[in-house]
Order: structure tokens, then C-alpha cells, then sequence
């Protein structure tokens, strides 16, 4: 007997002819996110992949963290591979289901027979399989109803897999399957959150931040490469373009009217991020962006932001509550940095009393006092880029 | 960076190198456990014993008074609450002072919670706090006066010899708690002139190692232990010593210059100081003129205190900003000195040290003036 994981996709399997790709994709990502932690070989037959260490020892546990959060699985579970064969098969599940039956008051076993050559039918194992753990198993009952723990016995082609319960997957589709898009990220609780959702429908993502020094620091810098790897954790690695952006915003705060700054400066954000992604074959830009929740969020304002560029510009926030953002981003572990106090660059020039329903019109005026092309070119010029883990 | 001007030695210190060596020992040469009973454990010893003689001798107190902790925090933490707990039967009274630093006025709010009346005395307009205020506020039943001997943020100078007196006239039984973190090594500590019962110290702020602190307590009086275990530093404070932090802390506090010199030495460059900064037509000192040499608070008006203190850390400059990142936040200290919000949220604190130069001086005010390019904040 061995110990394997085994790993069932997500919806993924409905998707006809492409399944091969979105397949293949998933298992790249699977072998990314358990890279290191020991040699395994990884099969896939009919919806299922497989994960057979190579090695003695090797970390199960950290590597069902890890599966946790690859996106485009349904469940996963540990469980032995044994040779097909009933009198091995009931030799092996009692010690195998040992440890996990105690505790455990009713369980029943299923069966499901892929191979329609195995001499016994799907009841007939199930049945001989609970006798084997009634008979050393004092203390349990079957219950076929409402069991505390559910016993399956897979007959595949090359094994028979031998499972007790499963872990519920990250469910999503595989990263990379979905195109590239570009998150512009802060370092509040609010974009790291927008990445996840579009990273967990296969979106890969990359990520573009504006720094403005001395005005911030390098520990809001430092802050949002701490949320961009919680989120990589989950889409895998993101490439990070930090956009140099104080001097744009002096010359705005310098020639336009300041109740326009900050929608002054969000155009000008979205302008440099398109070049970026176009440069990146990035296909969307994304924001976490929700409606109403600030004066630069409103749909007049979101409005006028979205007018300067021509992709599309994903806003998965958009109908959310605070309080729900908030619970997303602290069961992906970004809520607690995220209320660091560092200073981003959306909140040194804020004015008093910004204009919360303005035209495309009234900024394109603001916006003619002054020329900006030369700067944003610049701004895309000197972007430097580092790949987040 | 071509230039490195730190001018934020009221946060930490850079280790001297008599610290660095005697650390450096304690690690490579005498690792033992100090409470084993072989000679080489009588070695680590050795070098604890060496290391709170050096104090004792600093606070004029003798040995058996000195107590290691991990620092000034721990310091604070294990005299308020001993102290409290030891009298808890005499009363419930404390008096202390509302620009304590955090590891005193934390504490503070844990024992209100449990029943303790706290008056925290609030500053004049310049960070002073006044004798006869504390003379107001001591009672009969007051059994913890806690006051630091010079403020962290604005070197404000507090009344402490005065209190034990005060406690006398007031017919009060209180324990007397000094916070001298920001005082040792910079002003001379006489721990019975002082009258204290109890002294906070930490070594990474004289230029020793981080990770070690060190609370005089007063031969009599009894506190109740803080860590119980190996009974290490006589049951008070059990674990086995940080024996290389420790070592590097009586290195620093023997290496300590006179302090007498070193402070008219140190005045002297913050008095050029002052003088450069009050060319600047919108700065506004902070700190009060009695002050200690070694810390100078300014508001940088019109600027934000993060601003600023990013600005010159591209000139290699280190400084504190007085303020928390947040708008409308930050020093309590300033706040309780009734500063205008708008001057607590541009305000600067500078910490010298013996070595700080004028052209230390010189560079930092350069690169205040090309901080007036910035873009002012709307404050």
C-alpha cells in the first residue's frame, strides 16, 4: 500500500473539448504550488489527478494547505492506493482507516467501480468492506443515512483508492486559463481581495502600483508586495510593475482644480496602466472598486475614469458591502496587512471637498491646463518591475 | 548613500564597539548557562555579575538592587504592576502622568480596569509637568507614583526628585517608579537622591545591545515576581540571563562618556540647532527651553510629518516623525500639551548623541530647505 492525494476538478470537467487544456493547466499550477516539497508524480485519468510521492516522509499536510488554494478543484483527499484486489483490499483498509475511525461513531462505505471488469460489484464491496471495519471497529455502526464519515473504495484502472471523507477545494477555475489581466493594487483591504475573486476564474494576474515618494513610503511599498503574495499564494506568481508617480500628481495638485484631483489622478492612473498592460498582453484592467463607497467610487465618477481607456475594466467588488470585502479578505489572509497605517498614494493630495458627480466633459477640462503625455509616457517609461511570490 | 545622518537615538542607539566586543565574548567564548555549576557556567556568570555592578555603580545603588529584564518595556511593566499588587491592600490610588511612554500608560489602563483609581497629570503648553501638580494629586491612600525622568518625544525634564518628598508631606506610604529609559546614561542618576523606589533602564538606548533592560529595585522592597520558573535574578525574574545582551550592557554603560561634558557638548549642538531651524519661517520649537540636551521636537508647520521624514531619508537622514501615519492621529504627548492639531500632525523629534556634529546639523537643515519644494498637506 501507498498513500496518494487524490484530486477531483472543479467544473472544469464540463468543458468538452478544452478540458485537456484547462487540465493541463491545473496540474501545472498544482505542481507550482507544491514545488519543494518533495519529488511526486502526478496522473490524471477520468476527472481525477493523482499525486504519488516519490520519497519516504513526505509533508502531506503542508501539501494539502498548499492544493487548498489552487484553484479549479472541487475536493481533495489523501487515501491508499492498493492493488486491485478484494482480499488486499480488505487486508489494507483497516490499519489505513485505523487512526480515523477513532472518535467516529457511524460511518457507511460507497463504492465506485470505473473498471467494469473487477469481479465484484459496487454494493458487493461496499457490503464486504463494512463488515471488515465492523468486525474491527467495535464501537461503530453503519448508518447509510446520515453517516458521520463516509468511507469510498475507487476502482480505477491501475489501483484501487481506499478514502475517508474529503476537503472541500478552492473550486474557481485553473489560473491562466482565463487570460491575463491587471489588478492596480494600493494596499488597502479592497484590491487584494478584486485579484482573488478574478484570479479564482483563471484570470492570471499581474499587478501595478503607484508609488509616490516621499509622499509614501517604502513601507507601503513593502505592504502591498505582502498582500501581492497572499494573493500568489492562490493565482501563483504575479509580476508587479511599480509606476513612479509623484510627479503626475504634483502637476495635478499644480495645475488643476483641486476638487478634481483625485479623479484627475485616477485617469491618469488608468491611462498609465492600460500602456502597461498593453505592453503585457494584459487583456483587462482591475480595481476594487465598489460602488459609493467613497466620493471617487460613485457612478458618475467611475464613469469618467473608465472613458480614457479602451479595455475593459473589472470591478468584482462592485455590488459588495464593506463588511463582506472585509470577510473575503480575511479568510484570505490579507485583511491584517491591509490595515497597516501606511500611507498610499491615493490619500496625500485628497481634497477637501471632491466632486462626486462629475462629467467626462468637466475633467477633460481640468485636465487640457495642463499637457500630461510627456509624464505619463515617462511614467510607463521608468515603470520597474519585480515578480511576486 | 553617500551620507548617513542619524539623528534618531531616543528610538535606539548604535551599539559601541566595547558592547559589540563584549557581546560578541558572551556568544563565542562564554556561552554557558550561568546557573550551571561548572566553571564554565561561573564564567557566564561572571560576566552577569560584571555587568550589574556596572549599573549599580551608574545608580550609585548597590548590587543586590539591580535587576536584569529584557528591556525598558518589561521594566515598566513588572514595577507598575509589582508595585500595585505589593500595596494592593493600603489603597487603590496611583499617580502618573499622561505623556508616560506606552509600556507605563498601558499598563495604567489594565489596572483602572481592575479597580485602581489613575490620575494622570497633564503637561504644561511645553511638555513640563509641575511639582505642585503632583503635590495636588498625591493622597494618603496613593500607592504607586510612576513619572518619567525626561519625555521621549520632547525632552521635557520632570520633577522626579521631588516626589518621595511629596509622598512624606502627603503622609503617603507610595512607591516612587522612574522611567529613566531616556535619562541614563545622559543625565547622572542617584537612586537615593532621587528617593526612587524603583528604576526602569534599558540598554539599547546608551549605545548596549537590544534585548536587555534592567529595573532597580529598592533593597526592602518586596515585588511579587513577574516570571516565575528557574528563579534566576533571586525568583524575581526567572529564565535563563540574556548573558550577551547583558554583557554588552554594563560594556556600554563602563564605555559611557562624562556625562557632565557630554551633555554641555550636546546642548551646544542643539542650541546650533535651534538657531538653524528658527530661520525657517514656519517652524515651531516644540520642546521647552530647560529640556535635556539630547532631544529637540519641531513642527515642520504646513508639512506632514511622514512627508517630511521620507524626504530626508533620501538625504540619508533619520528622524522620527512625531505623528502616526494617520490623519488626525498622532502624538498623544503633543495632543496632551494642547499642540493644534495641525502642529502634531508636522512634528519632527531629533535625538542626539555625543558624536552628533554640526555637519550633521548642517545636512539635516540643507535638506529641510529643499523639503519647502515639497507639496504643503492639507493639514
Amino acid at each position: 500500500m501507498k498513500e496518494i492525494i487524490l484530486i477531483k476538478n472543479g467544473e472544469l470537467a464540463l468543458k468538452g473539448l478544452n478540458r485537456m487544456n484547462f487540465e493541463n493547466a491545473l496540474i501545472k499550477n498544482i505542481k507550482t504550488a507544491i514545488n519543494g516539497l518533495g519529488a511526486t508524480q502526478i496522473t490524471r485519468a477520468q476527472s481525477t489527478i493523482t499525486i504519488e510521492p516519490m520519497e519516504e516522509d513526505y509533508p502531506f499536510e503542508e501539501a494539502l494547505l498548499k492544493i487548498k488554494k489552487v484553484f479549479g478543484i472541487a475536493a481533495f483527499c489523501r487515501a491508499a492506493a492498493v492493488s486491485k484486489d478484494m482480499d488486499e483490499i480488505l487486508k489494507q483498509c483497516v490499519p489505513y482507516l485505523k487512526e480515523t475511525m477513532k472518535g467516529v461513531k457511524t460511518f457507511k462505505v460507497e463504492a465506485k467501480r470505473a473498471d467494469k471488469k473487477f469481479p465484484l460489484t459496487s454494493p458487493e464491496i461496499s457490503r464486504l468492506v463494512g463488515g471488515e471495519l465492523l468486525k474491527n471497529n467495535h464501537h461503530l455502526k453503519v448508518d447509510v443515512h446520515n453517516p458521520e464519515i463516509v468511507v469510498t473504495v475507487e476502482i480505477r484502472d491501475k489501483w484501487a483508492f481506499i478514502r475517508a471523507g474529503q476537503i472541500h477545494g478552492a473550486g474557481g477555475m485553473p489560473v491562466g486559463t482565463g487570460g491575463r489581466a491587471s489588478i492596480l493594487i494600493s494596499g488597502g483591504i479592497d484590491s487584494p481581495v478584486a485579484a482573488w475573486m478574478m484570479a479564482k476564474r483563471g484570470i492570471e494576474l499581474d499587478a501595478i502600483h503607484f508609488a509616490s515618494p516621499p509622499y509614501t513610503s517604502l513601507r507601503a511599498e513593502q505592504k502591498v508586495k505582502k498582500l501581492l503574495s497572499r494573493v500568489a499564494s492562490y493565482s501563483g506568481p504575479i509580476r508587479m510593475g511599480i509606476v513612479p508617480f509623484t510627479e503626475l500628481q504634483q502637476t495635478i495638485a499644480d495645475n488643476c482644480p483641486e476638487e478634481y484631483f483625485t479623479l484627475i489622478m485616477r485617469r491618469m492612473m488608468m491611462r498609465i496602466s492600460e500602456r502597461l498592460a498593453q505592453k503585457r498582453k494584459s487583456l483587462a484592467l482591475i480595481t476594487g472598486e465598489s460602488v459609493g463607497q467613497v466620493a471617487s467610487q460613485t457612478l458618475p465618477a467611475l464613469v469618467t475614469t473608465d472613458i480614457v481607456v479602451n479595455m475593459p475594466v473589472f470591478r468584482p467588488l462592485i455590488g459588495m458591502d464593506k463588511d463582506e470585502i472585509v470577510e473575503i479578505s480575511r479568510k484570505i489572509d490579507t485583511f491584517e496587512i491591509s490595515i497597516e497605517p501606511y500611507e498610499d498614494c491615493c490619500t496625500v493630495f485628497t481634497p477637501k471637498h471632491p466632486r462626486t458627480r462629475p462629467t467626462p466633459e468637466q475633467c477633460e477640462q481640468a485636465e487640457a491646463l495642463f499637457d500630461f503625455e510627456p509624464l505619463i509616457a515617462q511614467a510607463v517609461e521608468n515603470t520597474v518591475y519585480e515578480v511576486i511570490e | 548613500m553617500e551620507q548617513f545622518v542619524y539623528l534618531d537615538n531616543s528610538a535606539t542607539t548604535k551599539p559601541c564597539k566595547e558592547a559589540v566586543a563584549a557581546t560578541l565574548n558572551a556568544m563565542e567564548n562564554c556561552y554557558g548557562n550561568p546557573s550551571s555549576l561548572y566553571e564554565f557556567g561561573m564564567q557566564a556568570e561572571d560576566i552577569v555579575t560584571d555587568a550589574r555592578l556596572a549599573i549599580a555603580r551608574a545608580l550609585s545603588c548597590r548590587e543586590d538592587e539591580v535587576f536584569f529584564t529584557s528591556c525598558g518595556s518589561e521594566s515598566n511593566n513588572t514595577a507598575i504592576f509589582g508595585a500595585a499588587e505589593l500595596l494592593s491592600r493600603s489603597g487603590k490610588h496611583i499617580v502618573t502622568t499622561a505623556i508616560e511612554h506606552p509600556s507605563v500608560l498601558e499598563p495604567m489602563d489594565a489596572l483602572e480596569k481592575n479597580g485602581y483609581e489613575i490620575t494622570r497629570l497633564s503637561p504644561d503648553e511645553k511638555g513640563n509637568i509641575l511639582a505642585e501638580d503632583i503635590e495636588k494629586a498625591v493622597r494618603e491612600d496613593t500607592v504607586l507614583v510612576s513619572v518619567m525622568y525626561v519625555n521621549n518625544e520632547v525632552g521635557s525634564i520632570l520633577p522626579v526628585e521631588k516626589i518621595k518628598s511629596i509622598c512624606q508631606k502627603k503622609g503617603s506610604k507610595a512607591l516612587v517608579h522612574i522611567d529613566c529609559v531616556q535619562a541614563f546614561g545622559k543625565l547622572k542618576i542617584n537612586a537615593n537622591q532621587l528617593g526612587a523606589d524603583l528604576i526602569s533602564l534599558s540598554a539599547h538606548k546608551i549605545h548596549g545591545i537590544k534585548g536587555a533592560g534592567a529595573l532597580f529595585i529598592k533593597k526592602g522592597v518586596r515585588l511579587p515576581a513577574f516570571i516565575l520558573g528557574g528563579g534566576q535574578e533571586k525568583g524575581l525574574r526567572s529564565g535563563t540571563e540574556a548573558v550577551p545582551a547583558i554583557a554588552g550592557f554594563g560594556a556600554a554603560v563602563k564605555a559611557l562618556p562624562d556625562l557632565k561634558s557630554t551633555a554641555d557638548k550636546v546642548l551646544k549642538i542643539k542650541n546650533y540647532c535651534i538657531e538653524k531651524l528658527n530661520a525657517f519661517e514656519n517652524v515651531v520649537v516644540n520642546s521647552p527651553e530647560n529640556a535635556s540636551p539630547y532631544i529637540l521636537n519641531f513642527s515642520f508647520s504646513g508639512y506632514r510629518s511622514e512627508t517630511v521624514l521620507h524626504h530626508l531619508e533620501r538625504y540619508g537622514i533619520c528622524v522620527s516623525s512625531g505623528s502616526a501615519c494617520s490623519k488626525g492621529k498622532g502624538s498623544y504627548v503633543l495632543r496632551a500639551m494642547g499642540l493644534k492639531q495641525a502642529l502634531v500632525d508636522s512634528a519632527i523629534r531629533l535625538s542626539f548623541n555625543g558624536e552628533t556634529s554640526v555637519s550633521d546639523i548642517d545636512k539635516l537643515i540643507d535638506a529641510l530647505k529643499l523639503a519647502l519644494n515639497l507639496r504643503k498637506s492639507k493639514l
